[in-house]
C-alpha cells in the first residue's frame, strides 16, 4: 500500500440476489491516475464503480476513498448512516449514462446544487463558481436553459460540470457516452480529456476502448465479477496477456482501429 | 301536466341558501387541510421501510377506499363514541370522516407521485452527497408536485360533492338548507335545482383551473 494511493479497494463482492456481480475486488487508484474500466456487459464494472462512492452498498469487503472509509461484511461494526453516507459521497463526483440533470433548474441550478445545499455555500459564490464551469465545459450560453432544451452532448457537460462543482477527489463515469448519438460523443470526451490533462483523478466505465487508451493510465478488463487483467493501456489493449481479454478486444477491432 | 316553475320563492330564503353554501365551503376547506396533512403523512410513510409503518397504513388506506362514505360517516357519529367512550359531536365527527376518508385517496396520489419519480434523480442527488431529506426536498418532491396537482385538484373536488353528505347528520350544509327550504315551501323541483347549479359554479372554475395545469405540467415535461 503506497501512501500515494487516493482510492483503495479491497475484497469488495457484491451479489443481487443469487447472482454474485463482484467476486472480491482489489483496486488502487492514485491521485492524478486515470482508469478505464472494460469488459462486456454484466461483467460488474458499472456496480464496481457505484461501490467506489457507495451508491451501490457492498456486501463485504472495504472502500476509501480520500481519508473517508468505509467497511462492510465481517469487517464492519455498523452500517454507515444516511449523514456518513452522504459525506462520503460528496468526495466523489459522478457522470451517469442517462445524464440524470435535475429537470426542473436551469444549466446553472444543476451545477450550483450541490455546493448550495451539500455545501451551504453562499448562491453568489457558488454562482460564480458554477457559471466558470460551465464555461470550461463550453456552455457558458446555456446558464439559463433547461435541460430539456439541452442535446444529449450538452446535458452531459452540464452533469460533468455538476459533478465538478463538489470539488471531489475523484471523478466517477458510467458509460458517459453510451446514450449519445455518434456526432454529439467527441464533445463530451473532449472535456474529459481536458480534465485528464489538469491530473484530476478519474476512473471511466466505458465501451470506446480507443479513447481508454488514449487518455487512461491504467485499463482494467473485467469479466463475471473478477478482474481479469490490469495495467497499461499499451499492455491491456495493446498486447493482452490473458485469452479472455483478446476475444473481447477483437470484437472492438475495426470499429475502433 | 305542466308545471309552473317559482324560483322567485326562494329570494326569501336567500340568506340560507348562502349560509349553506358558505358551510359547504368552510367544511370542505378544513377537510382538504387536514386531509391533505394526513396524506402527506401516511403518503410519505408508505416509504418507510419498516413494516411496522407501512402495514397500519395500507390497513388504514384499504378500510377507508373500500367502504362507503356515508356508511363512514354514519359509523363515526353513533358507533365511534359508544366505541371510544367519548362524545363527539356531528361536525366533529363529520370532519374526522371526511378528512380520514380524503387522506385515504390522497395518500396514493402522494404516494405515487414520489414513486413515479426517476431513481435516477434520486441517485444524482446522493451522487451529490445529500441526505435522503435533502434528495425529498429538493430533488423529488418539486418533480412529484407538478405531478401530484391535477390529481389532487381531482380529489378535493370529490371532498366538496361528499359533503352533501352531512345533511344526514343534520348539519347545515347547503344541501341540509335546500332539504329545510323544500320542506317549508313545498317547492322541492327549485330548490334542489337551485342546489345544483350552486355546486355546479362552485366546482366548475375549480375543474378548468385543474385541467390548465394538468395541460400545463405535461407540455412542461415533455
Amino acid at each position: 500500500m503506497t501512501q500515494a494511493s487516493l482510492i483503495e479497494i479491497r475484497g469488495l463482492e457484491k451479489s443481487f440476489g443469487k447472482n454474485a456481480v463482484l467476486k472480491g475486488i482489489h483496486l488502487e487508484v492514485a491521485k492524478g491516475e486515470v482508469v478505464a474500466l472494460i469488459g462486456p456487459s454484466g461483467s460488474g464494472k458499472s456496480t464496481l464503480l457505484r461501490c467506489i462512492n457507495l451508491l451501490t452498498l457492498p456486501d463485504s469487503g472495504q472502500v476509501r476513498v480520500g481519508d473517508h472509509d468505509a467497511a462492510f461484511g465481517k469487517n464492519a461494526t455498523r452500517m454507515p448512516g444516511d449523514r456518513e453516507l452522504a459525506r462520503f459521497r460528496a468526495r466523489t463526483g459522478m457522470v451517469f449514462q442517462h445524464f440524470n440533470l435535475f429537470p426542473h433548474m436551469t444549466a446553472l441550478g444543476n451545477v450550483m446544487e450541490g455546493p448550495v445545499t451539500v455545501l451551504k455555500q453562499r448562491r453568489k459564490e457558488a454562482e460564480a463558481t458554477a457559471r466558470e464551469l460551465l464555461q470550461k465545459v463550453g456552455l457558458a450560453d446555456k446558464t439559463d436553459v433547461y435541460p430539456d432544451k439541452l442535446s444529449g452532448g450538452q446535458k452531459q457537460r452540464v452533469a460533468i460540470a455538476r459533478a465538478l462543482a463538489m470539488r471531489p477527489d475523484v471523478m466517477l463515469f458510467d458509460e458517459a457516452t453510451s446514450a449519445l448519438d455518434p456526432e454529439l460523443v467527441g464533445e463530451v470526451l473532449q472535456v474529459i480529456k481536458s480534465l485528464a490533462r489538469e491530473g484530476m483523478t478519474m476512473i471511466l466505465v466505458t465501451h470506446e476502448i480507443a479513447f481508454a487508451k488514449e487518455v487512461a493510465d491504467k485499463v482494467i478488463f473485467m469479466r463475471d465479477g473478477v478482474v481479469v487483467e490490469c495495467g497499461p493501456p499499451s499492455q491491456v489493449i495493446e498486447a493482452p496477456l490473458q485469452e479472455a481479454t483478446r476475444s473481447f478486444l477483437a470484437r472492438f477491432k475495426g470499429t475502433h482501429a | 301536466m305542466t308545471y309552473t316553475w317559482h324560483f322567485e320563492v326562494l329570494w326569501e330564503y336567500r340568506w340560507i341558501i348562502l349560509h349553506g353554501l358558505g358551510y359547504t365551503i368552510l367544511f370542505t376547506i378544513i377537510c382538504v387541510v387536514l386531509g391533505l396533512l394526513v396524506g402527506l403523512l401516511t403518503g410519505m410513510g408508505r416509504l418507510a421501510r419498516s413494516r411496522w409503518i407501512t402495514a397500519p397504513i395500507r390497513a388504514y388506506i384499504e378500510v377507508f377506499r373500500c367502504t362507503p362514505v356515508l356508511v363512514q360517516l354514519i359509523w363515526f357519529y353513533y358507533a365511534l363514541p359508544v366505541l371510544a367512550g367519548i362524545s363527539i359531536s356531528a361536525p366533529v365527527a363529520a370532519a374526522l370522516c371526511l378528512s380520514l376518508y380524503g387522506g385515504a385517496f390522497y395518500s396514493e396520489i402522494i404516494r405515487g407521485g414520489i414513486i413515479a419519480t426517476d431513481p435516477g434523480q434520486t441517485e444524482a442527488g446522493q451522487a451529490l452527497g445529500m441526505t435522503r431529506a435533502q434528495v425529498m426536498r429538493r430533488v423529488v418532491l418539486p418533480q412529484a408536485f407538478k405531478r401530484m396537482v391535477p390529481p389532487l385538484i381531482s380529489q378535493s373536488i370529490m371532498q366538496l360533492k361528499n359533503t352533501s353528505l352531512l345533511s344526514v347528520l343534520a348539519l347545515p350544509d347547503l344541501l341540509y338548507q335546500g332539504q329545510v327550504i323544500a320542506h317549508d315551501t313545498y317547492r322541492p323541483l327549485e330548490i334542489y335545482t337551485l342546489v345544483a347549479v350552486l355546486y355546479f359554479a362552485v366546482l366548475l372554475p375549480v375543474t378548468i383551473w385543474a385541467k390548465r395545469l394538468e395541460f400545463g405540467s405535461s407540455v412542461k415535461e415533455s
